[in-house]
């Protein structure tokens, strides 16, 4: 009965109801008894020295209760926003940590980077005073593009790091990836951008802090990923006061990708503000403030080059990457282009050698950290383009090229060159599928009905590789994180057999509540609508570390398959002392304990019911109570991977690119509820083909961001889109207990350079070799004149 | 936002007085243009006059040859129009393809046309069509009435009641949307009417523009190839993030010729 | 402050407002109808989409004094007690939804078409839905949902 909702059921989702009932409480909607407003004053350049703050004006004016200034912040000892990664140069110097004041102290590094804060009554009486602020800026050179920070005597973001260099990193073999190129037959070189894009979480981000000065107790309601964490860098770091002092209540959030993992400074200055106002005060960010502020994504200015032997067997790959950090180092963002990306290069190819250097840089710009994929989608875009243009130059079939260089399924444990171990996957199988799927074979006469319309339609793929569920805690510990990676869960049965699950992981999107339940579903035998899950409140549950790195299945749910198996185990000595049986000869299946190779039954409630009334009991033996904790910290990440097909129709006369069809098939590992995880693959393929066609966050020199609103920044909208061809092909992972890899990212991942490899494919006949993210009408446009032109002359 | 006076008069007399009656006051109808541009405090109206109570200027009327569209008309009413549909097609068409739906269903003729947007929709029609724009003092003809970036040839203060369409042989617009805003990037109205073929471009200059060029290759023939080569100088052409004025230029010719031929 | 009523859901409803008040705020911050959102300032993302007078509109692009008089109905309107509308029982079979920000605007939004439109295509749901952004699901299950919705608000089931 249990196994109708259980792993693999497309069960309906729990949480549906409150949303669509208008129900959902996210951090915005919640309004405290006698409630505060903060504003905040932020730089309009993008550095500058602050002379001075004067805040007399807005003070007096109506309804405000206070204007704060870096100087207070400073006064009260609040810490800087700490940086959870240290990455280590080349020559094992540490990276360049620079200070980060929650609100600016002598200088501004950044469009967006706070320096007063008001707090009023209301909103609106905020953001009038907040106007009335007086800042008193020197504006100062700045580097507000990657690639003129990395030119020689560009302006510098901090002084402590010459060249704008935070850290000088590598990974692989040079010696060996050297005498690979020596005897390369063909070398393919590829100078590429990776667009910098700004994650747009429909929610804009808030914060509600309160503090209760009668019993020294802080409250934060935040749009985070991860409230535990949240909490730790508050306790450690910035605001210092005790764990058991602070509760982080992550409500409703309104999707997250990546920028409402990090710690952000408006988390601890409300809470700060309450403390000294005596009220709570609420920030909630509008678009704007989103743009400036949120952590950009991507951002990498790379050269690649792939060496081949004469039959199109990959001998070696060198890669050297700058990636730009912002001007200050958010949470995650040192391991970003690190241990997410360059550790990926190896992508589903068997590569004898691999060598990748990667300078991470300042820039005048908000931070760059991790957006839904993190370093994996960079990883995937260099090499699908650059496998691409080996195929092209060296005149290989695509398809052929990649089957060739694929890992086989036997090949499995593969180790690569850059570090990670591959434990499974099956990526001729993937491929297969998608070739079957999107009806390759049927392909030239859709290019030829294109044609016949006047259009140009081109054909790209990609077959690429992930890492999900970072981990293991001592791994990452030696490789410089500042935290554990492992999960918590707590599951508790009630008297009655119904079940509460506290979890560390976060939902904002990704049906948890659903998922879950289906967990302890399968399990206990019970239904779905008898489990509740409980996520996002630091007081409730017992620790976690969030969602991000697609880590909830694989590590939250193991963390849950933990705790399971001791409830079971437990019940399990009841169930024997109820049936006067050993424990060895009960057994536990479809909800009921039984007495191995008889009818003697009791129903999972009833054992249940015994331990809360323990009339009948073991309780020499045995506590009473049914409620298990677990931490579940992962041997290995986990590698989805898979290929996506994409095929493009161009209009030549206006450059538009429209997305035909998308067809991708992944291996994800077991999946729990297959509804689900096609959603995740939608929406991260929806992310993806905006990166490749439509999103660029856009910063000038100056440091100014010049599309930061939904007039000129792209989102992809519904008719942008076609509908998605989704298919699986399952191989389990081979160490977690539930088999299951991760969802979140793929479509991110996979298809940004299957799209612009479609755009080229499209525009070959015309001469058109390069095209860069985001593939716009005018630049498509451009490239077909060039190219006409070059053909011309 | 700043507080500001809200009025809601229910005659055209009453309103004209009351924005008369204090300085920088405005007509507020859809609010489409206008409450956007106060939410980032790019205009500070010390009073709003609401023109939603005003009789008779949300009718939509054919009349022989000419098409009369009150000045309250929704986009989404103009473009659901049975009458507008059957008399200029364009015009439905064009109204049906104005920013989105819950723009469509509180935007108004009278307000885009007062507010004279450069990648605005309607003027390309106006100015296509050779419109004339009815207030509650006079006429404006739309050849005379589109005078540079958001400026028109209204007086202070002067308020749009109606426009009146006439009715051309053929008329098509193809417009090439901005992927984010959806505002036009460059939209071209051909028409071919009584006084001869008319052709208007949006979005690409500080306001609607004609090409004479391109009108006296379609009047020799009404064809997309009597284009071939006619080109609109990029020189004062709009430039921004989404498309340079040379880039725009071309897309003149391209939606110039794809306007020629959906002409119905 | 002036005072102003209208019908939100069914009720008479008065509030106490500055005239610069949106409609969006008179709903969240006055009514605590929070189911309405705010997702962006500039007009386009539909987050805040409410029917005034059965007609979808951004509540965040309108004044609470122009709705004076009006009827308004909003997410926290549709379902009759326990039971979903149609069009929000399709959201959740078909996976229209997930993190649910802008869900409420869409359901809106889509209930606004299939009043007019009782058999959308999938083209005409996605030409629709262009003053409604989603972040998270891709639009593929918005476009199914809103669909089989249409169907069933129109006499379909
Ligand atoms: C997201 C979004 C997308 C849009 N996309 C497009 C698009 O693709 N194409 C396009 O053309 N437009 C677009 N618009 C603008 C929209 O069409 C507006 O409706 C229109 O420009 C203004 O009409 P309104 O009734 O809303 O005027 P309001 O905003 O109320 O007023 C605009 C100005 O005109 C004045 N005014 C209004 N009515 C009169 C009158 N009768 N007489 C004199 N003055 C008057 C007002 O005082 C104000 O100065 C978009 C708007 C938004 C928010
Ligand atoms: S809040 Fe974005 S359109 Fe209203
Ligand atoms: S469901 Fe999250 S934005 Fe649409």
């Amino acid at each position: 009965m249990g196994n109708a909702q259980g792993i693999g059921a497309a069960v309906k989702r729990k949480e549906d109801r409150r949303f669509l009932v208008g129900r959902g409480q996210y951090t915005d909607d919640v309004t405290l008894p006698n409630q505060s407003f903060a504003v905040f004053v932020r730089s309009p350049y993008g550095h500058a020295k602050v002379n001075g703050v004067d805040a007399k004006a807005a003070l007096a004016a109506p309804d405000v209760l206070a204007v704060l200034t870096g100087a207070d912040v400073a006064a009260d000892g609040l810490g800087g926003i700490p940086c959870g990664w240290l990455v280590k140069s080349k020559d094992g110097s540490n990276m360049v940590e620079p200070p980060h004041p929650a609100l600016a102290q002598g200088k501004v590094r950044h469009v967006g980077d706070p320096v007063a804060m008001v707090i009023a009554s209301t909103k609106a009486a905020a953001k009038a005073a907040a106007a009335l602020v007086e800042v008193d800026y020197e504006p100062l050179p700045a580097a507000g593009l990657l690639a003129n920070a990395i030119a020689p005597g560009a302006p510098q973001v901090w002084d402590e790091a010459p060249g704008n260099v935070c850290f000088d990193w590598h990974i692989g073999d040079p010696a060996t990836t050297d005498a690979a190129f020596a005897k390369a037959a063909h070398v393919v070189e590829l100078d590429l951008v990776n667009n910098r894009v700004a994650p747009n979480p429909m929610e804009p981000r808030a914060a509600n802090g309160s503090f209760d000065g009668a019993n020294d107790q802080y409250t934060l309601y935040t749009t985070s990923q991860n409230p535990h964490l949240t909490r730790l860098l508050l306790a450690a770091f910035t605001l210092k006061v005790p764990e058991h002092k602070l509760r982080v209540i992550a409500p409703d959030v309104g999707g997250g990708f990546g920028s409402k993992i990090f710690h952000y400074a408006e988390e601890l200055l409300v809470l700060w503000a309450s403390r000294r106002v005596g009220r709570p005060v609420k920030w909630t960010s509008d678009r704007m403030e989103a743009f400036l502020t949120d952590a950009h994504g991507r951002d990498h200015i790379s050269n690649a080059k792939l060496a081949l032997d004469a039959d199109g067997k990959f001998l070696g790959l060198r890669v050297h990457t700058y990636a730009a950090m912002g001007a200050y180092l958010s949470t995650f963002a040192p391991a970003v282009p690190t241990y997410l990306y360059a550790t990926l290069l190896s992508g589903p190819y068997d590569f004898p050698a691999i060598y990748a250097e990667v300078k991470a840089i300042f820039t005048n710009t908000v931070a760059v950290d991790a957006y839904r994929g993190a370093g994996r989608p960079e990883a995937t875009y260099l090499l699908e383009r650059l496998v691409e243009q080996a195929a092209r130059q060296l005149g290989m079939d695509r398809v052929e090229l990649r089957r060739k260089n694929l890992i086989r399924a036997d090949q499995f444990p593969y180790q690569t060159q850059v570090a990670l171990q591959y434990d499974i996957g099956d990526y001729q199988a993937t491929l297969d599928l998608a070739l079957a799927q999107g009806d390759y074979a049927g392909y030239p006469a859709r290019a030829a009905a294109s044609k016949a319309n006047g259009k140009l339609r081109g054909f790209g793929m990609s077959t690429y590789i992930e890492a999900c569920g970072i981990a293991p805690s001592a791994l990452v510990g030696a490789l410089g994180a500042r935290a554990g990676l492992y999960e918590a869960a707590n599951v508790r049965v009630h008297p009655t057999g119904s079940v509460t699950v506290f979890t560390g992981t976060h939902s904002h999107g990704q049906g948890h509540e659903t998922t879950f339940a289906q967990l302890i579903a399968d399990r206990l035998g019970v239904s779905t609508d008898q489990v509740e899950v409980v996520h996002g409140d630091t007081d409730r549950i017992p620790f976690g570390m969030g969602t991000y790195g697609s880590r909830s299945a694989s590590v939250g749910g193991s963390a849950i398959v933990k705790a399971l198996d001791k409830i079971v185990d437990k019940g399990k000595k009841i169930a024997a002392h109820l049936l006067e049986a050993s424990v060895a000869d009960v057994e536990f299946k479809d909800g009921q304990y039984r007495v191995v190779g008889t009818d003697r039954v009791k129903a999972f409630g009833e054992v249940a019911f015994a331990a809360y009334v323990p009339h009948n009991y073991p309780i020499e033996t045995v506590e009473p109570g049914l409620e298990e904790s677990a931490f579940y910290d992962p041997k290995n990440f986990t590698f989805p991977g898979g290929t996506h097909l994409v095929e493009v129709e161009i209009d030549p006369e206006t450059g538009v690119v429209e997305v035909a069809s998308v067809t991708i098939a992944d291996d994800v590992g077991v999946i729990i509820n297959p509804m689900i995880v096609d959603g995740q693959a939608h929406g991260g393929l929806a992310q993806g083909i905006g990166q490749a066609l439509l999103e660029e966050a856009v910063y000038d020199a100056e440091g100014q961001l010049t599309n930061g609103t939904y007039m000129g920044y792209c989102m992809p909208r519904a008719a942008d889109l076609p509908n998605f061809k989704v298919g699986n092909h399952v191989t389990a992972c081979t160490h977690n207990p539930l088999g299951v890899k991760g969802v979140g990212e793929v479509g991110a991942i996979g298809v940004p350079p299957a799209v612009i490899n479609a755009v080229l494919d499209a525009l070959a006949p015309l001469g058109v070799t390069d095209i860069s993210m985001p593939a716009t009408p005018e630049k498509v446009w451009r490239a077909i004149q060039a190219a006409r032109a070059g053909k011309g002359a | 936002m700043k507080d500001f006076e809200f009025h809601r008069p229910a005659s055209i007399k009453d309103a004209v007085a009351l924005v008369a009656g204090t300085s920088g006051a405005k007509y507020l109808a859809g609010g489409q243009s206008l409450l956007p541009v106060m939410k980032l405090d790019l205009a500070e109206p010390p009073a709003l006059v609401s023109l939603a109570r005003l009789p008779g200027l949300a009718d939509i009327r054919v009349d022989g040859g000419t098409v009369a569209i009150g000045a309250l008309c929704t986009h989404d009413q103009v473009a659901r129009s049975a009458d507008v549909a059957k008399a200029i097609p364009a015009l439905a068409a064009l109204a049906s393809h104005i920013g989105d739906a819950q723009v469509r269903n509180r935007g108004t003729l009278g307000g885009s046309v007062a507010h004279a947007d450069p990648a605005a929709d309607y003027p390309a029609a106006l100015l296509g069509l050779g419109a004339t724009i009815v207030t509650d003092r006079g006429k404006h003809a739309a050849d005379s009435y589109f005078k540079g970036l958001f400026e028109t040839s209204l007086a202070d203060g002067e308020l749009v009641t109606a426009v009146h369409f006439p009715v051309p042989r053929r008329a098509a617009y193809a417009k090439f949307a901005h992927r984010a805003s959806k505002y036009a990037v460059v939209g071209v109205f051909v028409a071919e009417t009584a006084g001869g073929v008319r052709v208007a471009i949006t979005g690409a200059g500080a306001t609607v523009f004609r090409s004479a060029a391109m009108e006296a290759a379609l009047t020799s023939s009404m064809t997309p190839g009597a284009l071939d080569g006619i080109t609109v100088p990029a020189d004062d052409l709009n430039a921004d993030a989404e498309a340079s004025a040379e880039y725009r230029a071309h897309l003149i010719g391209v939606m110039a010729k794809r306007a020629v031929a959906a002409l119905r | 402050m002036p005072k102003l009523t209208l019908s939100v859901n069914g009720q008479p409803r008065t509030i106490d407002c500055a005239n610069a008040t949106l409609l969006v705020e008179a709903l969240r911050e006055h009514l605590g109808l929070t189911g309405t959102h705010v997702g962006c300032d500039s007009s386009q993302c539909g987050a805040c989409t409410v029917h005034v007078d059965g007609r979808s509109v951004k509540s965040c692009t309108m004044l609470a004094v122009e709705a004076e008089g009006a009827a308004i109905t909003t997410i926290e309107g549709l379902a009759k007690g326990n039971d979903l509308h149609p069009m929000q029982a399709a959201f959740k079979e078909h996976h229209g939804l997930q993190c649910g920000f802008c869900t409420p605007g869409m359901v809106m939004s889509a209930c606004d078409l299939a009043a007019r439109n009782p058999a959308p295509s999938e083209g005409e749901v996605r030409h629709w839905l262009e003053g409604n952004l989603c972040r998270c699901t891709g639009y593929h299950n918005i476009v199914k949902a809103v669909r089989a919705g249409a169907g069933d608000m129109n006499g379909g089931k």
